[in-house]
């Protein structure tokens, strides 16, 4: 039985059971990926990270929340009152909501009753997880604007434009896979990558959606809406206690959401690795859970890797990366992958299929010649040919009789 | 129109239910949308109204059109409202002054037209046809039904907007477009700028509080290796203002008393 038939025979009470099972792994997910990622970070900068609350400091993301919640809650005089409440609620709650859609298991056996676990299947699934994390972004501006003060506007700005350009290469990246598995929904596209995962036969809209995804939750090194070198903390400088918690669990959400999505439409979501499928009958169907999150603990691995690693884009530099080279390499992409579904749907010969995707290697390595030339020349230009001294006081350069030959390295 | 939809056989109680609960909710805001004095205010209440419509179509089964509602116009529509609400400054109120003679009867005579045509479509649309029924329109899902639809019979109506729409954009970009009539200044440029200054003194840039300042508030001066202040560490601004503190105060001492 599909995922789909599964859940519709679902009694109330399994319903609301899985939705409150939903709510408390992603706060507890939260809670140990706050501790994860200080731990990860430290190791990555030679340091140990929170190692004192509890065993390896485990309890540290627990301690963190209370610490919050002891906390003076502020609200600004200047500040737009309702709206300044209402705005964390929003973000919140609509990163929880994405999870509805999410596989996590296969069949498995609930309490003696043979279901998935997944709140709801709908047809539409990955087109509802857009669309709530749209809804999630009103969160983050609504706190810049109503906070009353100008760099939580600046941070609100920032990442509302930030999650619109993200989101349209976003969508791009997931429609080759939408044209591969014929279907929106997420667990026929989990069923659809029985052979091969789309992360492997669509790897280019993989590669998108996995820097889109990092751009969408506005994290290092796209965290430009709080940069905290320019803009303090950005949309929530401004908050504190609860509300400023709230901001903190969306964010952490977020990344799992989007990490889940990426799991789903390109790692075969719950199944198992390549080869190792009997893992899937263990435990009555359970261990597909284990499988789920390990890969979701892959990817939030990535995000703290990035996050040690790369330094903070400038703005110029993200929105152009975002409209000048994701959306249109994209839209090529796409172009390649519904033309070679088309000739395959339509039994085209083995022929014209090889000759199509040679004529595609063959434009692609002609394009990226012209581009490497125009750069050499551009590196050509930039090369300094006047070997005499300028006419301003320079140090001396030690072991070398040509200034030119210095300078150009 | 209750019967026709019981005649078809979808509306059930926690349909009418939602309904009863979210209608005067949305009602409410939509009313609300005219009457509140801030312009966000106003938006984040269409905002809600363009939710719980979606919410309704989802529960009359056109799955799609709910979610692409939210997707395209909560989403990226009225983000970009408010977002231009924000640039504009949110605090500024509408005038009421008409900008160009005899917009408001030009504005009522076509939302009235509007309103007619929409009411004729719809009517002809609707009376006088019998229900076609969701479980036939649903027959192979509802976007594959949509798809087949608009790729289908709607073709050339879809080609013909999605044309309108390109031909929209093209022209905001032409006219939002502006060509620069001077360069922008890069970071290169700044640097080229800096050394082609007679004195090289700030080439490397303005001097921040070294390691031989004794204090590192922003009205204080850096010291310099020497020992003296650098008032250029200090903004043009702070000075202008007499917000800053005199720099000879928080000189080395025991360089000037070498000197001497």
């Amino acid at each position: 039985m599909t995922n789909a038939e599964l859940i519709a025979q679902d009694p109330g009470w399994i319903i609301a059971l899985k939705g409150v099972i939903i709510f408390a792994v992603c706060v507890v997910l939260t809670i140990m990926a706050v501790w994860g990622e200080r731990r990860i970070v430290a190791r990555m900068q030679m340091r140990l990270g929170p190692n004192r609350v509890g065993k390896f400091g485990l309890l540290q993301g627990l301690v963190d929340g209370v610490k919050l919640a002891l906390k003076e809650d502020l609200i600004p005089k200047a500040a737009d009152r309702i709206v300044f409440v209402i705005a964390p609620i929003i973000s919140v709650t609509a990163c929880f909501m994405s999870f509805a859609v999410i596989p996590l298991s296969g069949e498995v056996n609930f309490f003696g009753h043979k279901t998935a676990m997944q709140l709801t299947d709908l047809p539409v699934g990955v087109l509802y997880v857009l669309a709530i994390a749209s809804v999630g972004v009103y969160g983050i501006v609504l706190a810049g604007w109503s906070s009353g003060s100008t760099y939580p506007l600046l941070g609100g700005l920032r990442s509302s434009a930030q999650v619109i350009s993200y989101e349209v290469a976003m969508g791009l990246s997931l429609v080759a896979v939408f044209i591969y598995s014929g279907s929106m929904s997420t667990s026929e596209i989990v069923e659809a990558q029985n052979q091969w995962w789309y992360a492997v036969i669509l790897f280019p809209s993989f590669v998108i959606y996995a820097i889109s995804m990092v751009g969408e939750t506005n994290r290092a090194p796209f965290d430009l809406a709080e940069a905290e070198g320019e803009l303090v903390g950005g949309f929530h400088t401004e908050y504190s206690s609860l509300k400023f918690a709230l901001f903190f669990l969306a964010e952490y959400v977020n990344i799992i959401a989007v990490s889940a999505l990426a799991t789903t439409l390109f790692l075969g979501g719950y199944h198992a690795l390549p080869g190792l499928g009997f893992t899937e009958q263990w435990l009555g169907g359970w261990f597909t859970v284990v499988w789920f999150f390990a890969k979701v603990l892959l990817f939030f691995f990535i995000f703290v890797w990035l996050r040690g690693t790369l330094p903070r884009l400038r703005y110029d530099q993200f929105m152009q990366f975002g409209w000048k080279v994701l959306i249109p390499v994209s839209l090529a992409w796409i172009l390649v992958v519904s033309t070679l579904r088309v000739m395959s749907q339509q039994g085209s010969s083995r022929f014209a299929i090889m000759s199509f995707t040679f004529a595609v290697v063959l434009i692609y390595f002609i394009v990226t010649t012209f581009m490497e030339k125009s750069k050499k020349q551009l590196q050509e230009a930039a090369i300094v040919k006047d070997s005499a001294a300028p006419n301003f006081p320079v140090p001396e350069i030690p072991n070398s009789k040509d200034r030119a030959e210095q300078l150009n390295g | 129109m209750i019967n026709l939809a019981l005649e078809v056989g979808t509306t059930q109680t926690p349909e009418s239910v939602l309904f009863w609960f979210l209608a005067p909710i949305s009602v409410l805001a939509a009313a609300g949308m005219l009457f509140v004095k801030k312009a966000v205010h106003s938006a984040l209440l269409l905002a809600w109204v363009m939710i719980s419509l979606a919410i309704f179509y989802i529960a009359q089964d056109a799955l799609f059109l709910g979610i692409v509602q939210i997707v395209v116009y909560t989403g990226a529509v009225m983000m970009l409202f408010l977002f231009i609400l924000m640039l504009v400054g949110v605090e500024s109120s509408d005038s009421l002054v008409e900008n160009i003679r005899g917009l408001r009867w030009i504005a009522i005579t076509a939302s009235i037209g509007i309103g007619g045509l929409l009411t004729s479509l719809i009517g002809r649309a609707t009376l006088g046809h019998d229900a076609y029924g969701l479980a036939g329109a649903n027959r192979d899902g509802n976007v594959k039904g949509l798809a087949e639809q608009l790729f289908t019979k709607y073709v050339w109506a879809f080609e013909v907007v999605s044309a309108l729409l390109i031909t929209a954009a093209l022209g905001a970009m032409v006219l939002a477009h502006s060509q620069r009539t001077k360069s922008k200044f890069a970071q290169r440029d700044l640097s080229i700028a800096r050394f082609r200054k007679p004195s090289l003194g700030e080439a490397a840039g303005l001097p921040g509080s070294g390691v031989y300042a004794l204090h590192n508030a922003v009205d204080v001066p850096a010291l310099l290796p020497t020992g003296k202040a650098a008032p250029t560490s200090i903004s043009a601004v702070l000075e202008a203002r007499g917000d800053m503190i005199e720099s000879k105060k928080f000189e080395m001492k025991h360089e000037q008393e070498e000197e001497k």
